[in-house]
């Protein structure tokens, strides 16, 4: 460690270097994920269970909140809409929030927190208990047979749950709106639809949670195989899994944000 | 049919294998002992390729396993069967599905003949009744039987065998020690078991090493070791406290950590 | 699990995942955006375009022909060039006349098209010459209040 450069990084001290080291190997990880990736979409079997696992195992948590956000978000809004009279946007209100951002944010967080510390707990769990060595002696690559096939089922649920929470939320907004408030329905659907841009705010949406799909998961499995084989590794990436997932979703969020919607 | 060559590795700055030499050969059973520590489980990793070594050469049926790129030493894993410390069973398959693993893995075999294989294997072992339980619902010693029937389902040439014996009781582990025999000279081909259990086995090797500080420190027949003056190997067998190995780690003098001396 | 109630259960959840996109796409929003080979597009020049904004839209008699494409501003003449982006299906005489309105009192404003009675047809590329401006709240109310002031002071000095 004699070249100025290297210096210069040690003196930033231990976490930052540890860090930079982290980061280089979850790139090298997510190129070695998606090298043996075609092999295991292939056997599609193996990542229709992680779909299972990390996807219809979701669907509930999603539904039931997507349903309760969309409620409390009519709710809310049509506090503030009456005072201008403008209580026939509340459907606008309502789903250019889902379509846009709490679909797709909430969702992954949700996601994260349910299927993707369960990908790192499992993942932990067979590095610590050798059972990841133990195909790696039987001549089967783990990352083929193991990661990639969660990783890639990770990436295919995260859009399908997004969109099933916006659109719950829009129901839960509904039953609020048209059926506690009594607004007029027909008003509540066409000004929302001559509202939402199709391309600009739906495919937007699907857009990022596409994106939120792939950080979250490949975090999940990344934190899963670098876990230390312990009982307390495996906790503490679990722990990670969550907090680096809400962290990169959010930061994530406002990149696209401003990469979509500036200037319009 | 395992050759080491003057192998040295280490985990970092620490050593643990310092120019070790030894051999295999088709049709033996070798032990190796040693104490906690000794790199006895650092061995069988660089067997399979899962640990390089940083001078020598391991040779594996005369492949260097240290050049081989990665579809090479997946080629080789295949000739390599190996049973972990405990089963390391895949705990989302069933004893059945944990079996015929590596048979779908590796081939294009029908499941018919999957099914089969998988029988005779489980028969081998002594628990085909147990073929729809998951490993939750198995004891230890019988956890250790599934694994070994999985790590003999593509019949290898080359057994590897990483503590065997601990945590079994006398019949399993009984059992076991015969089965690995029996195993070995039906495949017709090598054996290698790392333990630090004397009396079963040298009750079924051909040949023993005695590792300490990652070098072997002395090497015999089962009937050469059992007369052996040597005071490591005598230690050992004899399960004696003080010798060359010692019980205690280093450490600053007892009397100081316990703050009994005088100022 | 059996593999078959796992194919049955995420073959479930795909389809509800789609019947949910289906459901954004067709229920909730609007392919406001015309597809681009389906569109035609023609120029106006305004003196002051008010809060006009990308993706107004452009209609005639209420109904939505087009949309906005672009708001430039022309540095010769300093007026604001609105490029138009109209639907193939519609056609507007050349003389057609463009005004910036506002939908209510506060709400979002739009460019509409008033057909004239011209023979020839506006063409890709043309521009429309009959135009006027948005008409920009604060200076009606500036103007309506300092006529006020003229009236009240004229009346204050007359005593």
């Amino acid at each position: 460690m004699t070249n100025p450069l290297s210096r210069a990084l040690q003196s930033l001290g231990a976490p930052v270097t540890n860090a930079l080291i982290k980061l280089g190997f979850a790139c090298r990880f997510l190129v070695s994920v998606l090298k043996v990736s075609p092999f295991a979409l292939c056997r599609f079997s193996l990542t229709m269970r992680e779909i299972w696992f990390a996807g219809v195992l979701s669907v509930l948590i999603i539904v039931v909140s997507g349903l309760f956000v969309g409620m409390v978000l009519a709710l809310q809004g049509y506090e503030t809409l009456v005072r201008f009279g403008a209580s026939s946007s509340l459907g606008v209100l309502v789903a250019l929030s889902l379509v846009r951002e709490l679909g797709p944010v909430i969702g992954a967080l949700l996601f994260a927190s349910r299927a993707g510390s369960a990908i790192t707990a499992e993942i932990g769990l067979m590095k610590a208990t050798e059972q990841l060595s133990a195909m790696e002696m039987m001549a089967v690559n783990p990352v083929a047979r193991v990661v990639a096939p969660k990783f890639w089922g990770g990436v295919i649920s995260m859009p399908l749950l997004a969109a099933l929470f916006s659109a719950m939320g829009i129901f839960g907004g509904y039953l609020v709106g048209v059926q506690l408030l009594g607004l007029d329905a027909g008003s509540f659907w066409s000004q929302m639809q001559s509202a939402v841009d199709f391309r600009l705010d739906v495919v937007n949406g699907v857009i990022k949670s596409v994106c939120f799909g792939f950080a979250v998961s490949l975090i999940a499995v990344f934190e899963g195989y670098d876990a230390p084989p312990t009982a307390e590794g495996v906790s503490g990436a679990t722990t990670r899994t969550v907090v680096t997932s809400a962290l990169v979703i959010l930061g994530l969020d406002v990149l696209l944000t401003a990469f979509m919607f500036r200037g319009i | 049919m395992v050759v080491f060559d003057d192998v040295s590795f280490g985990y970092g700055e620490q050593p643990v294998l310092r120019d070790l030499s030894l051999r295999i050969d088709r049709g033996q059973v070798v032990a190796i002992m040693g104490g906690s520590g000794s790199g006895k489980t650092t061995l069988l990793k660089l067997i399979g390729g899962q640990l390089r070594a940083r001078t020598g050469r391991v040779l594996v049926d005369g492949d260097d396993v240290g050049t081989m790129n990665e579809t090479t030493l997946y080629g080789m894993r295949r000739k390599l069967g190996m049973l972990f410390q405990f089963g390391a069973l895949f705990t989302d398959l069933s004893v059945y599905d944990n079996v015929a693993f590596p048979l779908r893995e590796r081939g294009k075999l029908p499941e018919s003949v999957v099914r089969d294989l998988v029988l005779m294997k489980l028969h081998a072992v002594g628990l085909r009744g147990a073929a729809q339980l998951m490993p939750a619902e198995l004891s230890g010693g019988m956890a250790r039987r599934v694994a070994l029937a999985r790590a003999i389902a593509l019949d290898p040439a080359i057994m590897l065998y990483d503590e065997p014996f601990t945590g079994l009781d006398p019949i399993s582990l009984g059992v076991t020690g015969q089965l690995i025999r029996e195993l070995n000279d039906a495949l017709g081909g090598a054996s290698i078991v790392v333990t630090h259990d004397v009396a079963e086995s040298l009750a079924i090797v051909d040949y023993v090493y005695f590792l300490a500080d990652g070098a072997v420190v002395a090497q015999g027949t089962p009937d050469e070791v059992r007369a052996s003056t040597h005071p490591f190997v005598k230690q050992f067998i004899n399960a004696e406290p003080d010798g060359p190995v010692p019980f205690h780690r280093d450490a600053e003098p007892y009397a100081t950590a316990l703050n009994l001396e005088r100022p | 699990m059996k593999r078959t109630m796992i194919d049955f259960w995420v073959g479930l959840f795909i389809a509800l995942g789609i019947v949910a996109l289906l459901f954004l796409a067709l229920k909730v929003s609007s392919q406001s955006s015309l597809p681009a080979s389906s569109t035609y597009t023609v120029t106006a020049n305004f003196e002051n375009i008010g809060g006009l904004k990308v993706r107004a839209p452009v209609k005639s008699a209420g109904v939505v022909v087009g949309r906005v494409a672009a708001i430039t501003l022309d540095p010769q003449r300093y007026v604001a060039s609105v490029t138009m982006k109209l639907d193939d299906r519609y056609h507007f005489s050349r003389d057609t006349s463009a005004e910036i309105l506002t939908a209510g009192l506060l709400g979002e404003q739009y460019v509409g098209l008033e057909p004239g009675a011209d023979e020839k047809m506006l063409m890709n590329g043309d521009r429309i010459t009959i135009t006027s401006s948005a008409i920009v709240l604060e200076q009606l109310i500036s103007r309506f209040l300092f006529s006020k002031a003229d009236e009240g002071g004229n009346a204050h000095t007359e005593k």
